[in-house]
């Protein structure tokens, strides 16, 4: 038994961001109270004001560099939506590939590299035989690296890598940690494939590079994609010594990534989350938290302005009930809101009312202790971030959320892999509401998107092959076109949940700039309501084997895949407010 | 160094052979536009060394530069954090948190005290107290300040860190002000780029942990080996912008020929940075080679230049055709930029014969 305390973890690492979690606790060590806080601003939207808008995708996209393309593409859209901006298929399927890249690269580098750890002690893999380690690699996958010579390579650089003293990234963890319930084979193959996958990520993100030059941070452009198709004129041989990337060597390479991407998932990504899973099947019961699910969808096949044509649907689910998806609209004023009664921002109409981001408005007004500081008033206002609601109800973005959104819609891939992980683990469908679930479903949705991947580049082949190469609609570009003032709406899912920008033009120039980021939805603090936001109703009831190494909080925060610097954002529609700030 | 074994004794325990070891010299010498004889210099003090401690402190940052560290193909990150470096603190990848993760830092620190590498990303903001921006309850202006202490050298790396980035953009909300506005008693080697290229980050390590001392820098603190000329220098389009064949708009006939990009903003001529020879993602392409100008991310106050599709207002310096730039932009790879650079400049010698003691600075 423990005295009730406050279990402080600052720095949550393996995340993006700045994140700091305070867990109050009871006597037996279980969370009644969770408080979640980013603690890092930059005050991007404030900057963003009375710029071009066409500039604006660079600016937001430097909001974060893990989900590196979600901001650039939600942002081009919103000009988009504001002008009523029509761009052509190429360009609808380029973006549509290179998010759907985004999502198989960011979540295996999440499992491996962010949340593996959580599950996986990489000391007791020193323990392993590599004959059983091979003979367990291939009784659940036919990848070709898994022969006992393989991993007793991989154990002995570890080992060597351990003896050697400096244990780098690995020093003072909670190896060793009565949670950790995987088998030194399991450990090994998992460490093995950590380092698989470093090697496999940064060959995968050649398909960012071709379309859009580089990777983290491609380039976009409003009005369609900046690579034009060389497949015609001085540059239709090819070859990279005319014409632009995106020539039949760049299509070759898209097509290699392709194939790269859907082996390593199918092989490897899947086979090991259902491998590692089974082992920690407790966790297919706790840290659902709140059963309120959110999609804006994403992919189109047709237009952005064609919701029916999303390959991810758009919609709401209350309460688990998969039985009513609630239609959802970006634009109505009651519908999306952002609170600042728990965070450090001021309204002008009062911090206990929700704002629609297109009248969003946020002043800082940093209220919390004077750094170095040990404790937050949470009962005050605690975090950098808002606290956006869908009709008051505080929801869940994510993986979890989208594979929801298909299931629910009868999405048959969808219901065939979720029936054939619940069926392999032996759980029920109320397993998906956990953080088990959350991390499977992060999984399965990758396949779904690798294979996904395939159609996308199809298309754009036989669009390419009957002539159609255009990237580009020139139609607007001028900002002369424009009207007076506009405002629009670009959304999209990023990896980690839905995401919206909303921008407001007035004579050519950015007037107002928000965007509602799916880390907020789920990061966020309290409401005015005092609901809790996603991670702090997921953390509830979580018990805390030794809260000096509190790995429970872990794992179901790494389940949601933080990225904080996306979720802190700031709008100042007045910008005389900002002399108020105090700058040395 | 007082513990531990050897950067050479852990490779062999690793497998690698001496013979091997030399040549992973040899080539590192060749990345660095060293004469050959560096790389005897660099097998005996890399055999020496045990491998140096960095301590990476993220602060008003996106990550952005953490992820273009593990695109870098030559090293590759994990051969640099598990080869090369101990990487003692880098909250993206460490497993320990919270508690932990503080004593982590603590505890590098103080057994690294006065060696260790010091890597920032991210500005430092500098208003309300530092309550902008803090780890652990401590504002990152405090954070810097203690670790830099004990630090032989600072690496600023992205142009958050070099130059303040996009927190510093105007109005500057946070006051974010880059590391060099805070430091001044440490040596600082500025990595700009919004990210930089992988290979730049992972070279510019190397050479540090390999000499031990600052490489040649230009005026804003980057290594000239990287950042000595402009990418439209470079540019493989640079033909088209000497005939005066520029694109006009984007996926016109010029754009889809490759044509110069300067007409639709291109910064390229304002811009120094490796983009152009190195290229990004294993030499796969760049910015410009996408269809879309250069930005001029790794530029002081680029967020600031008047607009990203404004075209220069003058025409870039009528410099003379540089016929290199299309062998070396077919040819990607650090290794040819750095080849053409010594040709150029000739193998310079101002390197001072590295020895342990200078590891250890």
């Amino acid at each position: 038994m423990n005295a009730p305390q406050r279990v402080v973890v600052d720095p949550i690492t393996r995340i993006e961001g700045h994140l700091r979690i305070e867990a109050e606790t009871d006597e037996g060590g279980k969370i009644t109270r969770a408080s979640s806080a980013g603690t890092m601003v930059r005050g991007i939207e404030i900057i963003m004001r009375g710029r071009d808008p066409r500039d604006a995708w660079a600016f937001t996209q430097r909001i974060c560099g893990v989900c590196t393309l979600v901001h650039g593409i939600a942002s081009v859209r919103a000009v988009e939506d504001a002008l009523k901006y029509e761009i052509p298929p190429n360009a609808e399927l380029i973006r549509n590939l290179m998010i759907a890249a985004q999502y198989v690269h960011d979540h295996v580098m999440h499992f491996y590299h962010l949340h593996a750890l959580d599950w996986v002690d990489v000391v007791s893999a020193l323990k392993a035989d590599p004959k059983a380690t091979s003979d367990l690699a291939q009784s659940i996958s036919n990848y070709s690296k898994s022969s006992p010579g393989y991993f007793s390579d991989v154990q002995k650089k570890l080992k060597n890598f351990v003896e050697g003293g400096q244990l780098g990234i690995f020093s003072n963890a909670y190896w060793g940690h009565p949670a950790y319930k995987l088998p030194p084979e399991a450990n090994l193959m998992a460490v093995a494939h950590y380092l698989e996958a470093l090697s496999w990520q940064r060959e995968v993100v050649k398909l960012h590079a071709i379309f859009g030059g580089k990777n983290p941070h491609p380039m976009f452009l409003v009005g369609g994609v900046p690579s034009a198709i060389s497949v015609q004129g001085e540059a239709k041989t090819g070859g990279g010594q005319s014409g632009t990337a995106l020539n039949l060597t760049g299509l070759q390479i898209v097509q290699n990534v392709i194939n790269q991407m859907r082996e390593f998932v199918d092989q490897v990504y899947v086979p090991d989350t259902l491998a590692i899973a089974g082992f920690y099947k407790d966790w297919a019961s706790q840290g659902e938290g709140l059963g309120n699910f959110l999609t804006f969808g994403d992919m189109p096949t047709k237009t952005m302005w064609d919701t029916d044509s999303l390959f991810i649907p758009r919609g709401a689910i209350l309460n688990r009930d998969l039985s009513t998806i609630h239609p959802v609209d970006l634009h109505a004023d009651g519908e999306i809101q952002e609170y600042v009664t728990h965070s450090w921002y001021k309204y002008s109409v009062g911090d206990e009312t929700g704002l629609h981001p297109y009248k969003g408005e946020t002043e800082l007004n940093y209220t919390g202790p004077k750094p170095p500081y040990e404790h937050l008033d949470v009962d005050a206002k605690y975090s950098w971030l808002k606290s956006p609601r869908w009709k008051g109800h505080a929801m869940e973005v994510g993986p979890l959320a989208r594979v929801l959104m298909l299931y629910a819609k009868g999405h048959e891939q969808t219901r065939e892999l979720v029936g054939l992980t619940l069926n392999k683990l032996d759980v029920p469908v109320q397993a998906l509401f956990s953080t088990l679930g959350r991390t499977a479903a992060r999984t399965l949705e990758s396949k779904i998107m690798a294979d996904a991947m395939q159609g996308m580049f199809d298309q754009l082949m036989t669009n390419i092959k009957a002539g159609d190469i255009r990237t580009f609609n020139e139609k607007l570009w001028e900002p002369s076109s424009w009207p007076k003032i506009a405002k629009g709406a670009g959304f999209m899912e990023a990896p980690r949940g839905g995401l919206a920008h909303f921008i407001v033009i007035e004579d050519e120039k950015i007037a107002n700039y928000q965007a509602v980021v799916p880390s907020t939805w789920n990061a966020g603090p309290r409401d005015a309501m005092g609901q809790d936001g996603a991670y702090e109703a997921a953390l509830k009831g979580h018990v805390l084997h030794d809260p000096k190494q509190p790995i429970e909080i872990l794992r179901t925060i790494h389940s949601f895949d933080p990225c904080i610097a996306c979720a802190v954002h700031v709008t100042d529609p007045d910008g005389e407010e900002l002399v108020k700030v105090k700058v040395r | 160094m007082d513990k531990g074994e050897t950067l050479l004794e852990h490779m062999e325990r690793q497998g690698m052979s001496r013979r091997t070891f030399l040549k992973y010299c040899a080539s590192l010498a060749s990345l660095m536009a060293l004469p050959p004889s560096a790389a005897a210099a660099m097998a005996e003090a890399l055999g020496k060394a045990r491998r140096p401690s960095v301590i990476w402190l993220p602060f008003q940052e996106c990550t952005g530069c953490t992820e273009s560290i593990t695109r870098s193909h030559s090293p590759s990150v994990e051969g640099l954090i598990f080869d090369m470096i101990s990487l003692d603190y880098q909250e993206t990848l460490m497993a320990a948190a919270g508690f932990q993760a503080e004593e982590a830092l603590q505890n590098a620190m103080k057994e690294n005290y006065g060696k260790y590498v010091l890597i920032i990303d991210g500005s430092v903001s500098t208003g309300m107290d530092g309550a902008y921006s803090c780890i652990g309850g401590r504002s990152n202006l405090d954070s810097l300040q203690e670790a830099a202490k004990g630090a032989a050298a600072i690496i600023a790396l992205g142009t958050c860190a070099s130059f303040g980035g996009i927190p510093k953009a105007n109005p500057n909300p946070t006051g974010a002000v880059p590391v060099s506005d805070i430091i001044k008693d440490k040596p600082i080697i500025n990595i700009s780029g919004c990210p930089p290229i992988p290979v730049v980050i992972t070279g510019v390590i190397a050479h540090y942990l390999t000499f031990g001392t600052v490489p040649e820098l230009d005026k804003h603190g980057r290594p000239k080996a990287f950042y000595g000329e402009t990418i439209h220098d470079r540019c493989y389009r640079r033909p088209f912008y000497d005939q005066g064949k520029f694109a006009k708009t984007f996926d016109d006939e010029g754009a889809r020929n490759g044509w110069c990009l300067f007409e639709l903003g291109c910064k390229g001529p304002i811009t120094y940075n490796a983009c152009a020879t190195s290229k990004w993602n294993d030499g796969t392409s760049f910015p410009i080679q996408s269809g879309h100008g250069c930005i001029g991310c790794s530029e002081p106050d680029f967020w600031d230049a008047g607009g990203f599709y404004k075209a220069l207002s003058t025409p870039a310096n009528p410099l003379k055709y540089v016929a290199a730039a299309a062998v070396a932009g077919a040819a990607a790879g650090v290794a040819v930029s750095f080849a053409n650079r010594a040709r150029k400049q000739k193998a310079k010698s101002e390197h001072e014969t590295a020895t342990t003691s200078d590891l250890e600075k």
